[in-house]
């Protein structure tokens, strides 16, 4: 009997605690995971359904062990840029839904779409996903892929922190997406101004998913900065000079440039905030001395040169096509090199035209403003430099070249509202409104986004030995072009009417509502285009134009010069090049002798694959998951991970290996290459 | 054909360390323009001590400029080190490395025995802005340290594994490097932070 008791007292006692753990862990969830809007457990269960498609299909094709050795472990440049492409073209999927929701809110004066609170949320990720997590990693795709086969390399200077800078990337930008469904995400605009970001008007964990997906992502874009400026330094072929290299990796070399100068300040940037906000630090607080100020001016010391890191190698890519498709050598060289890097120089002495306002004075401003207007010389140099290589050129209307003609005038009343604004005083009244918002979706989206997309078309065949379907194309890129307009000319005249940005409703005397409509219009235009975008890849897989030439575009540099998609050492003999235009040359120089010449093999040197990237990586992540739930326990655990993987690399004396003559001999003959 | 291949492997080696030195000066670089924007920082808030507790009342001189001059002293140790390495012997490359790592424990150690003195007489890192600047600067400088010295042991230990070969040069060189980088950012955080503190 008193066991009986003691037994029922027990059963109840551990039912109270269970309870109470119950409690408890109810209390946790409800913060942990972001609760009460249908939308986001409409997500929710998406993102589930989507990651149980996945395994099962890996399952079920017994996939698991290609996807590791294949794609988890390559230190391939070209299979690295691809995982880049799809990853960017997820994120711009991502951060098209948030401009359509925010469209959407704002279509109507008095709608109640959207809360006040998911709206400041859905536009602080939509800018950092499209700038950092789509215009970023897009670019690093295109330097992955493009780089090392034009300048006649096998790989880049570092394959292994190549493959580290992707997977950075990769788990910065899952963090940062994470937060939409647990935690909450970041609402404090997209660059993140204390104090709003400070603890006390950000208490929950979304501004350190920021913070942190921001910072690991941005040490892989680092190094990634680091290791091109190297590549295109020291792997060029034998006899290309600095003034022989195709313009694009001229481009790459100029962004690289701005990049190690710059992510180190974002760097620290992020670095300060987290300390204000986990050590309860006071350097851009409102008490205890700190300067809001001094954030504002250190982010736009990244910020601002950002824009030219993503626009540069956009140019670049311009720069290769209008010279293909015109069937010409590029108008002016020379003064286009000379140009990238005037504006590499000088993207470090324009930031303060973000925030004129601040009341740093008249002659910092004038200062400021006069940098910012002299950037457009070069630009403008450029955009001379196309139109004369057009000029008398034997164009043709390739998906690339319509993307680039489309570019031009984009650009250029782009640059125009940019000079407007550059004007100082004047900009008192532009500050902060949709003048300026459709002013830089011009410059980003004509500029980069039309750049990004005529690259995709033009290498499409080298990455996956197939062309894209013309028709489709038409239809995405007259979609695209129409809607940016509809969208984005009534928003310059929205704010010139006082519309301010990061607004979330209006009224309706305010007269705003008919050009929001317009706007909204334009955006679902937009993002029809990508639906056609997405279909021309699928439609692409199946039916797309084969390119068994290796030369789809009879192409004047050395990337057309070998199979597409390229083998994995890219050049079975490393050509050597005599001027600009290396492959060019060397098909006139075939036509003359009309022999092919033989070529001896010799045994490749290759870096070995390697899985401490990946794992890396994840440590990374869970040291950035702990960090945002200030769980220091998990923060020691992963970033203790992260040196046990730094030194277990350290620790790895073989690391590479030698592709026998044979084996390139037999896949040189394989794609109809006889050696 | 052996021997060509044996050749090429050789040569292809040295231009891979070649390039790897290289890309470290470029690390160099980025490293620098961090611990610039950090000065950046401290200077903006040198004097936001929202009137409460100056830098003048908490830096010990002898402190200091102990710490200077054993940083300065494991720079000279590490030349020491890459001088034996390029004569090939592998044993005072060895000992000054660990002579250099030492130095470098005894700096660590002092940095945080004067973080725990400030802290424990009442200026934390959430007392003023000059004190989150302060304590962020400084311990950017020391972390950076206490990574290297991890480092350095790891080095230490594959010289002893594999002895002076093209790839454990290139290891000392860059180490070395590093910890020449990390007395030249000392110098000037002896001079901003300290001395200019205590005038």
């Amino acid at each position: 009997m008193w066991l009986l008791m003691n037994k029922h007292i027990h059963s109840t006692s551990t039912r109270k605690e269970e309870n109470k753990l119950l409690d408890k862990l109810k209390d946790f969830s409800s913060r942990f995971f972001v609760t009460g809007e249908p939308m986001i457990y409409g997500a929710d269960v998406a993102i589930l359904l989507t990651l149980a498609g996945i395994i099962f299909v890996l399952t079920y094709l017994k996939k698991w062990k290609w996807l590791w050795r294949e794609w988890l472990t390559t230190v391939d440049h070209k299979k690295i840029g691809i995982m880049y492409m799809l990853s960017s073209l997820l994120m711009l999927f991502r951060g098209g839904v948030d401009a359509l929701l925010m469209r959407i809110q704002l279509a109507f004066p008095q709608w109640h779409f959207l809360d006040s609170n998911h709206y400041n949320e859905i536009f602080t990720t939509h800018g950092t996903i499209m700038i950092l997590f789509m215009a970023m990693p897009l670019m690093f795709a295109f330097f992955n892929i493009v780089v090392p086969l034009q300048i006649g390399a096998r790989d880049v200077a570092y394959p292994f922190l190549n493959a580290v800078s992707f997977w950075l990337f990769f788990f910065g930008a899952m963090l940062f997406n994470l937060s939409f469904v647990i935690g909450g995400s970041p609402d404090a605009g997209w660059l993140s101004y204390p104090p709003l970001s400070g603890m006390q008007f950000s208490p929950g964990p979304g501004q350190d998913f920021y913070i942190w997906g921001i910072q690991i992502s941005g040490i892989g874009s680092l190094a990634s900065g680091i290791n091109f400026i190297m590549t295109i330094l020291k792997m060029r072929a034998p006899g290309m000079k600095l003034m022989h290299m195709p313009l694009f990796t001229w481009s790459v070399l100029a962004s690289c440039i701005i990049i190690i100068f710059a992510f180190p300040v974002l760097t620290v940037t992020l670095a300060l905030l987290f300390i204000d906000r986990f050590f309860d630090g006071h350097l851009f607080t409102m008490t205890g001395g700190g300067n809001p100020m001094m954030y504002i001016n250190l982010i736009w010391m990244w910020g601002h040169p950002e824009v030219y890191i993503v626009v540069l190698p956009a140019f670049g890519i311009f720069s290769e096509i209008v010279a293909t498709f015109s069937q010409k050598k590029i108008f002016g060289y020379k003064s286009m090199v000379f140009s990238m890097m005037i504006i590499s120089v000088l993207s470090y002495f324009t930031w303060v035209h973000h925030f004129f306002t601040m009341g740093a004075g008249a002659n910092v401003n004038v200062f400021f403003a006069i940098t910012t207007m002299a950037i457009g010389i070069p630009t403008g140099v450029k955009v001379f430099n196309w139109l004369f290589t057009m000029f008398r050129g034997r164009i043709q209307m390739t998906q690339p070249m319509l993307w680039t003609i489309a570019f031009i005038p984009c650009f250029v009343v782009g640059g125009a509202t940019g000079v407007m604004l550059s004007a100082a005083p004047a900009d008192y009244q532009y500050h902060n409104s949709y003048f300026l918002v459709a002013h830089f979706h011009q410059v980003l989206i004509g500029g980069v986004v039309f750049g990004f997309f005529a690259g995709l078309y033009y290498w499409w065949p080298k990455m996956f030995g197939f062309k894209l379907n013309d028709r489709l194309g038409k239809w995405a890129f007259w979609t695209w072009n129409i809607g940016f307009y509809v969208c984005f000319m009534p928003q310059y005249a929205l704010g010139f009417m006082g519309m301010t940005r990061r607004i979330y409703t209006y009224d309706f005397d305010m007269g705003w509502g008919p050009l929001n409509v317009i706007s909204t219009v334009g955006a679902f235009f937009m993002g029809i285009g990508f639906i056609f975008q997405a279909w021309q890849i699928l439609h692409g897989i199946k039916y797309g134009e084969r390119d068994v030439t290796g030369d789809p575009w009879n192409g004047r540099t050395l990337e057309w010069s070998i199979p597409s998609p390229p083998p994995h050492y890219n050049f079975a003999v490393i050509p050597t090049v005599t001027g600009q235009d290396a492959w060019w040359t060397i098909k006139e120089e075939r036509k003359k002798k009309k022999a092919k010449e033989t070529a001896a093999f010799s045994p490749i040197h290759m870096p070995k694959n390697s899985g401490i990237p990946f794992i890396m990586a994840v440590f990374w992540f869970i040291a950035g998951f702990g960090l945002t739930f200030h769980w220091v326990w998990m923060a020691i655990f992963g970033l203790t991970g992260v040196g046990a993987c730094l030194l277990a690399r350290s620790f790895q004396y073989n690391s590479d290996y030698y592709i026998p003559v044979d084996e390139i001999r037999h896949t040189e003959d394989s794609v109809g290459r006889v050696g | 054909m052996a021997y060509a291949t044996a050749h090429h492997e050789e040569h292809h080696d040295e231009h891979d360390e070649g390039i790897t030195v290289m890309g470290f000066w470029l690390f160099l670089v980025t490293d620098c323009i961090l611990f610039g924007a950090l000065f950046a920082t401290y200077a903006v808030l040198v004097n936001h001590t929202a009137s409460g507790l100056t830098g003048k009342e908490f830096f010990e001189v002898p402190g200091f400029v102990s710490e200077t001059f054993i940083l300065l002293t494991s720079s000279f140790t590490s030349g020491l080190a890459v001088l034996s390495m390029h004569k090939g012997k592998i044993k005072p490359l060895i000992g000054w490395l660990i002579v250099t790592l030492l130095l470098g424990m005894c700096f660590v150690g002092l940095e945080i025995h004067e973080f725990q003195t400030m802290v424990h007489e009442g200026a934390t890192i959430s007392t003023s802005a000059f004190f989150t600047a302060f304590y962020t600067l400084v311990s950017t400088h020391g972390l950076h340290v206490s990574v290297g010295i991890i480092w350095m042991i790891s080095i230490t230990i594959q010289l002893k594994r594999y002895g002076i070969t093209s790839v454990t040069k290139r290891k000392v060189t860059i180490i070395s490097l590093y910890w020449h980088f990390l007395d030249a950012v000392w110098i000037f955080l002896y001079t901003v932070v300290y001395l200019m503190g205590v005038m």
